[in-house]
This record gives C-alpha cells, structure tokens and sequence, in this order.
C-alpha cells in the first residue's frame, strides 16, 4: 500500500532520517486509519514515540501490547483533530518525556543539544594548539620511507 | 572433573599473568635482560592456559554437562551442535571469558611477533597488557566463573535465546572482540610510551599492525552485527543507536581517528601527546562498552547479566585502567614536549580536521548514550535520546567530514599551495555532479537531499580512486608506464583507496535504504496478491513444519513483474519450545540496485496472513561497503613498513622538555 | 609559537578530571534503575473513568465510587505473575478493613474473574479496562502498579511494583492516614 503521499512524507524528513534505521510496522492493518494522510501522520508520530516497556525501541516498531494501544490512542487523538504537537503532549502528559525519542529542548537538556558543537570547539581549540605549537619546522620530513603514501 | 581443571587452569594464568607484569615492568626499569625474556614466555604461557580453559568450556557445552551452571542456564540437548559449540559465548561467563582470551591472544602475539621492537620497550607493553589481564582473570575467577557447579543436576538445561541460533552468532562477536579488545594494544603502547618517556615516535610504527588488525576486526564485527539485525528481527533496520551498539560504534570512530593521527606522528613528529592519549581513550571506550552491557546502568536490548555488583568490579576496573591511564598522562605528557609546527594546507592539516571531526561525533554519540542518565541521576526528569537526535547531531557532523576526506589525500605533506587542487579532483566533482542533477532530476525535485547523499558517496567513491590515478600519473605518462607505477605503488596506498572507496558504497546504502525505502502492510489469504513497486507480490500459501528444536510456518511469496518467472521468497516465523519463544526470519531478495524484504506477521482469525513489505534500494551495499573498508585495511597491513625495524633517526627527534616550555 | 605552561598543564590534567567525573556518574547510576518511569501525574487530578464489571452481575467501577473520598486503586491482570506476589498482602489489608479497588487491565473478564475466584478477591470494587484506555490515562506500563488518590481526586502516589507490607506500613499508610485528616 504505496502512495505518493508517502514520498511526500519521506522526503520532507529526508536530513532527519537519513541515520535512522529502517524500522517499521509492527503496525497492524487492522489498526490502520482510513485517510492515507492521517495514517501517514500517524505512522511518523509512532516513530517518534517511545515504546516504554520495551528496549529502545519506537512505538511503531514493537509488537508489546502496551506499544499496540498508544498506536491506537494516537491515531485516536489524531482523528479527533490534534495536532502533531497536541498528540504527543498528550502523551507526555501521562508518561512524562521519558516517551519522546527525540529529546525535548528545555533548560535541562541545554547541554545535550549544545554539546556537540560545544565539543566541536573545544576539540577544534586543542587539536589546533596541538599542531601549530612546537618547534618550528626547519627539517626535513621524517620517516622518509612513508613519502609515497 | 573437567570443570575443575578449567578453574585451576584460569588460576594457573593469574599467576603467571602477575610473573608477566612484574617480569616486564620492573625488568625494563632495570635494564634486566632476563627477566625481559621471562615476560615474553610468560605471555605465551598465559595465553596457552587461558586457550586451554576456554577449549574445555566448549567441550562442557558439547557434551551437554548440566551440572555446570552456565552449560545448564543456556544450552539444551536438544539444540544443534553448532549451536551447542556457539552458546558458549552466548552468555555473561563465556563472553568475558572470550574476552580475556583475546586479550592474552594478542599478548602473546605481540610477545613472539614483535621482534623488531627494542626488548625494554616490548616488556613494558607486555606489562601493561598483562596488568588488564589480571584485573579481568580476578573479575572472571571471583565474580564470573564460567566453571562453577550447579547442584542438584538438572536433567535438562534451560535453553537458549533463540534469536541467538544463527550463524551470525558464531562470528559476530569473536570479531568484536577481537577488535574491542584489540584496542589494548594501542593502550598498552601508549602507556608503555608515557611510561618512557620516549622522545622519539617509533612507537607508533611498532603499533601500527595491532591498531589496524583490532580496526579491522572491529569494522568486520559492527558491520556483521548489523547486517544481522537486518535479516533477523524481522523490522529491516540495521542500526538503531541502542546504547550497546554505540558503545561498539565509539572505540570504532576513536580508532579510525588513531590510525589516522599516527600517520602524522610518524611524518611530522607532531600529535605526539595527542596520539597517546587516543591510544589510552580508543581502549576506555571498549571497556566503558564493556561495563555498560554487563552492568545494567542502561537500557538495552543487548544486555547480558544485569548484576550491579559485577557492574561495580569492571566499574573498579574501568577506574583503574583509564584513570590511571589518564592519570599518568597527566604527570608525563607536559615531559614530553610538542612537535613540530607544520602548515594547516597540507596532509597533516587535514588529517587534524579529521580528528577534530572523529572526535567530535564520537562525543556526539557519548553525549546521547549517557546523558539520560545525568539526567535521571541529577533531576526528577527522565528523558530518552533516540534517533531523531542522532539525525539531528550526528549526520550534519559526519558530512563535513566525508567531503573532505576525499580532498585530504590530495594534499602534499608539510604545505600544499592548493594550486591544482581543483583539477586532481575534477572527475570526482563532475561524476558527483552528475549522479546529484540525474538523481534529482529524476525524482522530479521531491528528492534533493537524498541526491546530495548520493551524490556525495559518488564523490567519497570517485574521489577515492583518483588517488590511484594521480599516482600512476595516468594522462601524463605512457600507460605501460603506468602500469609500472602501479604495480610499485605500496599496499598502504591500495589500503587507503579501498578503505575510503568502502565508505563510499556505505554513504550510498545508507542513503539508498534510508531515504528511498517503500514499505506497506497487507492481510493476504492463501493465493491473494497485493502490489508493490511495479511488482506484484503472491501469496501462494503458508506450509507448517519442523526442525531439530523449532517448530515453523513458512510463505510462500511469488514475486512478479511482468511475464516470465516469477521470483519467489519464504519468510518465516519460528516457534522454540524450550524457551517459550519464536523468531521472524525474514525472506529478502538482495540485488545490487536494492532488497525487497518480506515478513511474516500473525494469522488473523479468518485465516489471513499479515504480510509485511520493503523495499530497501541500494542497501546491501551497507555491508559490502563494510566489507571493503576491511578489506582496505587487511591490504594496509602486508605493507612491510609495519614489519621492519624503522631506521634510526637520533638526530630528528621531538623537542625533549629541555627546550619546550615545560 | 610555545603555549604558556599553565595551558600546558591544563591540557594534560583535563582528560583525567573529566574522567572522574564520569566514573563518580557511573557509580551512582550503578544503584539507579534506568526503567523505572517518574511518576509524573503526582499532583495532577485522576482522569475519569467509567469501567464495566469484570464478573458478572458486578456493578463496575466508575468515578462516583471514588468521589470524595481517598482510594486506592490497584493495578492487576491474571496474566501478572508479580501481582501473584502482592496478592496476599492485599488480602490482608482487605481482612483488616483497607479498601483498595482493582482494575483488572489487559486481561479478559472471564479469565480475571477466574483470578478472582481461585485466589481470592481483596477488592471492594473491580472494573474491566481490558482495552487499556484507562491505565494510558493513568500512565500505567506494567502490573502491579497502585496509586492513592485523594479527597479531591488528585493523584497522590504512584508505586511501581508489588505493594510489600513494609512499604505499605512505612509510606503508604501513613500517607492514607494524612490524606483522610484533610492535609
């Protein structure tokens, strides 16, 4: 059950998907909405929400049953008209961040979303004082043998 | 009877492992000849104990002997031998087991085959190596026998995983450990090197073979540990940054940056300190790993035994090891002085932002593993890190670091002008060029950064091949004259061209499988179809069955695509009684241009099959990317650079702290 | 170009410091449960629920039996082997007059009511949430968990796990008693 609709969704997530595996359904059909659009919505919803009694994985991917009734709660909440960020809300509300995979950007979290560049710098800093300090280069190379690499 | 004669040989290598470190450090301190010799035998002896222990450990799984507790938690007669053989492993006991196994392996390999190293120099890595080995035969003999008794004897044993009766099994995890572990040996050296206070940098052509067999074996384990996961469990992911895998995934990463900033070591004498201390983190993050599956602080499908007191004596461990490691880098590294400046336009400036680079996303993965629990420690929040952060963090990273990868080779040691840059890397741009308008273009638009993906592994694959061609001067000489150059060019440079090339052809399966993938869900009854990508998909039946120990329902999935023979597939769904358990076993058709991959779901109650579809373009070569990188690095090593005695140099070697600022 | 010593020392110490810091982080997460869920409806009013009964000719369990007054709501399903574990506490708090209502979750009636009826029944009251609606709205990821709601009917408590007898006598008690005299 292909559509373009879901070539749409998938390529609109293209950067952000790009390292995630390609996991998928353990959705079943008949949990499936009818609106392709909606179900398109719902599938990349599960795929962001937490599966919290297995072992990292999303909600679309686990078969537990705990996993199968938040697929339908979500569906539920998007047919009722919610929005992306209404459903999930929804969804932290009763179980906490803990259900989001992608982490939430708040004052605790501050540090995981800014340290990667934090780190960037600080490795840039070290790495770079590292090869521009020292003796000044007036020799030839060593290790001559290693020329043609 | 046998149980305790594997016991008394894990004793015997204890103390000959203490032999080993006394012998080799304090025999190096004193300059003492004898002593140094006895460090080499003692690690061999260790290692034949240890090989004896683990032989008779498998034997106790092929003769099915329950009164050893491990034989009985996770084995059964009724499982196949080969299986039998592999459970071995397969659990808390048996790995570490591997695992210091491996560890005294390459002792001993470096003890006889490292004879180009001077004796003080190879006694005090041999010390340092066999230092971890005590610690983790003490963890083994105190905390996790593999020999301990169970009583009364079980009739029969309890069984095993079945997710874990496959042949991946058998090879996934010797490999990893052996590159995991591998990575000692770049710890032992740069330890035995602070130890010394060496003032000139041979030590890092004597550990480059180690380094590049554990990158090798490493790379070979991650990308079978995927591809694994891919036709195992049935979903067709192949990576799902769960905080084991990572944990496998950031010795990888520190490890490539190591080869890496050896190369300018031994070109420029430069990233001296900064090599040792790679050398001493590559090794902290295996056993970081280490701790992190064994020791249940993190949620993870991979989990052994979730024991917090074992977790707390590899956690002593870890202390030990790093911190001291770090420690005495702390108190010797200023010793030994800088290096040589050299222009940040050249070979080595580019490996420095390959470094910076590596180092940087292997924080990136460190940040993301741990933090959920930082936060779970320091406030009343709980929060997951999956894979929507990675994509977020991790890719955009990576991608400075692909384009450049292609362009560093290029560059001449000591100072490039950058003049000619553009034309030695013309043909790179235009076929990546290129594969970026058709692919786009061919999408009608909907797809340009899954083109750029792609467009970039053409440049990483092209760009990588350039490199043979500038150095065989294609164009510019005769081409019988090229091929002479050819054949003398050294393995290193067919290492590095099939290295790069293998990442290439990953970028592309990553892209391919990630960002074209097509994927949908039907019930089926018996000879109902349903159609995907062009083809139509059958299913002509579901026939039960069994096996020596499982019981099955295989489909039968016709694939067709016009007239002619209809291509067939037989995914299935396996049913183990001794664990109460049953598995997928995906049917998945692999062709170079992509996989079409099938799974069986449950029977409704009106007779109809869930069939699950994907389409996985260009995935498989995820793995044979992995495959060739091995490869580049398996070449790399018959370069007999990393076998001979280097010449002597005394007059050009790094600043000793007499006149660097110290 | 040199680097002034104290960059120098910094450098080669900073590895090192980070590195304790992190040793110190994984020991204390080595006593830490990463599973564990914060209970993060504490606080915050119970949802409303309206459950049919799990035996027949039983009235339920709805809101209006709660109303006002502090409850005790338990978790449980015939497919839990850990609440076979809490089970005798639970009726022993029943024979000493504690009323704890049960919702018997994920399970089908029939089967629960079997439960029920082998092993014996501390409820005053079981209602049926055999689609698990009920237990989503209460954040609920496995059984046994209990929760204490009060007069007002906002949640209170939350335990995961099995109730043992020390945990009852040393927070949960004390809490009912706290929450009955109006505080």
């Amino acid at each position: 059950m292909t559509s373009p609709l879901r070539h749409a969704v998938g390529a609109a997530l293209a950067l952000a998907m790009l390292m995630t595996p390609v996991v998928s359904l353990a959705v079943e059909p008949n949990e499936m909405l009818q609106d392709p659009t909606l179900e398109a919505r719902a599938e990349t919803l599960s795929k962001e929400l937490r599966c919290v009694v297995c072992q990292n994985q999303s909600i679309d991917a686990s078969s537990a049953p705990l996993a199968r009734d938040m697929r339908l709660l979500v569906r539920e909440r998007i047919a009722a008209g919610d929005t992306d960020v209404q459903a999930k809300a929804y969804l932290v509300e009763r179980y906490g961040n803990f259900v989001l995979l992608k982490p939430p950007f708040q004052a605790d979290t501050l540090l995981l979303w800014f340290g990667p560049l934090l780190i960037l710098v600080v490795a840039g800093v070290a790495l770079l004082m590292a090869a521009r300090t020292g003796a000044p280069d007036d020799t030839d190379d060593l290790a001559p043998d290693m020329e043609d690499l | 009877m046998i149980a305790e004669v594997g016991r008394f040989c894990l004793i015997l290598a204890l103390i000959i492992t203490s032999v080993q470190v006394v012998a080799g450090l304090w025999g190096a301190r004193r300059q003492n000849a004898q002593l140094m010799t006895i460090t080499t035998s003692a690690a061999v002896a260790q290692f034949i104990f240890i090989a004896l222990a683990f032989a008779l450990l498998v034997w106790l799984f092929v003769v099915s002997d329950f009164s050893v507790m491990v034989v009985a938690a996770n084995s059964a007669t009724i499982k196949p031998m080969f299986y039998k053989i592999t459970s071995t492993w397969g659990n808390h006991e048996g790995s570490m087991l591997l695992w210091v196994l491996i560890l005294a392996f390459f002792g001993a390999a470096i003890g006889m085959f490292g004879r180009n190293m001077p004796a003080p120099f190879k006694a005090r890595v041999l010390g340092v190596q066999g230092l971890i080995s005590l610690g983790f035969l003490a963890f083994i003999i105190f905390t996790s026998s593999p020999f301990a008794r169970l009583f009364p004897v079980p009739v029969e044993g309890a069984g095993f995983n079945p997710l874990l009766q496959d042949p991946g099994l058998a090879a996934h995890p010797p490999l990893l450990y052996l590159g995991y572990v591998g990575f000692s040996t770049a710890f032992s050296f740069a330890i035995a090197a602070l130890i010394e206070g060496r003032s000139d940098t041979v030590w890092v052509r004597y550990a480059r073979p180690w380094i590049i067999i554990a990158w090798i074996c490493l790379t070979i384990g991650i990308t079978l540990g995927s591809l694994w996961a891919y036709y195992e469990l049935g979903w067709g992911g192949w990576w799902f940054w769960d905080p084991v895998e990572n944990a496998s995934l950031m010795p990888w990463l520190l490890g490539t940056a190591l080869v890496h900033s050896a190369l300018v070591v031994e070109r420029r004498f430069a990233l001296v300190r900064w090599t040792i201390l790679l050398g001493i983190l590559t090794f902290s993050m295996s056993l970081l790993g280490t701790f992190v599956v064994r020791s249940g602080i993190l949620t993870s499908v991979h989990a052994f035994a979730v024991d917090p007191a074992r977790g707390a004596f590899i956690l002593v461990l870890l202390v030990l090891a790093t911190g001291g490691g770090l420690a005495l880098y702390a108190i010797r590294s200023p010793v030994l002085g800088a290096g040589r400046v050299f222009s940040l336009v050249s070979r080595e400036g580019s490996l420095v932002l390959n470094n910076i680079l590596l180092v940087t996303v292997t924080g990136t993965v460190f940040l993301g593993t741990f933090y959920p629990l930082l936060i779970d420690l320091l406030t009343e929040d709980k929060i997951s890190v999956g894979a929507p952060f990675y994509a977020m963090t991790f890719v955009p990273m990576a991608a400075p670091l692909l384009l450049v990868m292609v362009i560093g080779p290029m560059l001449s040691w000591r100072r490039d002008s950058g003049q000619g840059l553009l034309g030695r890397l013309a043909p790179a741009l235009f076929v990546g060029f290129t594969v970026l308008v058709l692919v786009a273009a061919g999408t009608h638009g909907a797809k340009v950064i899954a083109a750029l993906w792609l467009a970039m592994a053409a440049w990483i694959v092209v760009g990588s091949l350039m490199i043979l061609v500038r150095r065989t001067r294609v164009g510019q000489v005769s081409l019988p004259e090229s091929l002479t150059l050819l054949k003398a060019l050294p393995p290193a440079t067919f290492g590095l061209v099939l290295a790069h090339a293998g990442i290439g052809m990953l970028v592309a399966g990553l892209a391919g499988g990630a960002l074209f993938k097509q994927e949908g869900v039907a019930m089926l009854g018996a000879g109902q179809s349903v159609p995907f990508i062009g083809r139509t998909l059958t299913l002509t039946g579901v026939q039960p069955g069994r096996e020596a120990n499982y019981e099955f329902v295989r489909g039968r999935i016709e694939i067709r695509r016009g007239a002619g023979k209809p291509g067939l597939l037989f995914p299935e769904r396996r049913f183990y009684p001794e664990r109460q358990s049953d598995t997928t076993e995906a049917g998945v058709r692999v062709t170079p241009l992509g996989n079409l991959y099938v799974a069986l779901g449950d029977q409704a109650e009106d007779g109809r099959w869930t069939i699950r579809y994907y389409s996985h373009p260009l995935a498989v070569w995820i793995w044979l990317g992995g495959g060739v990188m091995a490869l580049g690095g398996g070449v790399a090593l018959f370069d007999r650079r990393n076998w001979l005695t280097p010449e002597r140099q005394p007059a050009r070697e790094v600043q000793t702290s007499g006149s660097a600022p110290a | 170009m040199t680097l002034p010593k104290p960059v120098v020392l910094l450098a080669a110490i900073a590895p090192v410091a980070v590195f304790i810091v992190l040793a110190i982080a994984l020991a204390f997460g080595l006593s830490n449960d990463p599973a564990a869920l914060p209970s993060v409806l504490v606080g915050k009013p119970a949802p409303t629920f309206a459950l049919g009964p799990v035996r027949e000719n039983d009235t339920g369990f709805s809101t209006a039996d709660i109303t006002g007054k502090v409850a005790v709501i338990n978790i449980f399903g015939s497919w839990c082997s850990a609440c076979r574990l809490e089970h005798p506490t639970l009726m022993d708090l029943a024979a000493r007059g504690v009323k704890i209502h049960g919702i018997d979750w994920k399970d089908d009636p029939a089967d629960g009511a079997a439960w029920l009826a082998r092993f014996g029944d501390p409820y005053a009251r079981v209602g049926d949430d055999q689609t698990g609606r009920l237990a989503l709205d209460l954040g609920v990821s496995g059984a046994p968990e209990t929760f204490i709601i009060d007069k007002t009917g906002r949640i209170r408590y939350k335990l995961v796990g099995p109730i043992t007898p020390e945990r009852w006598r040393d927070e949960m008690a004390p809490l009912i008693a706290q929450l009955e005299a109006g505080q």
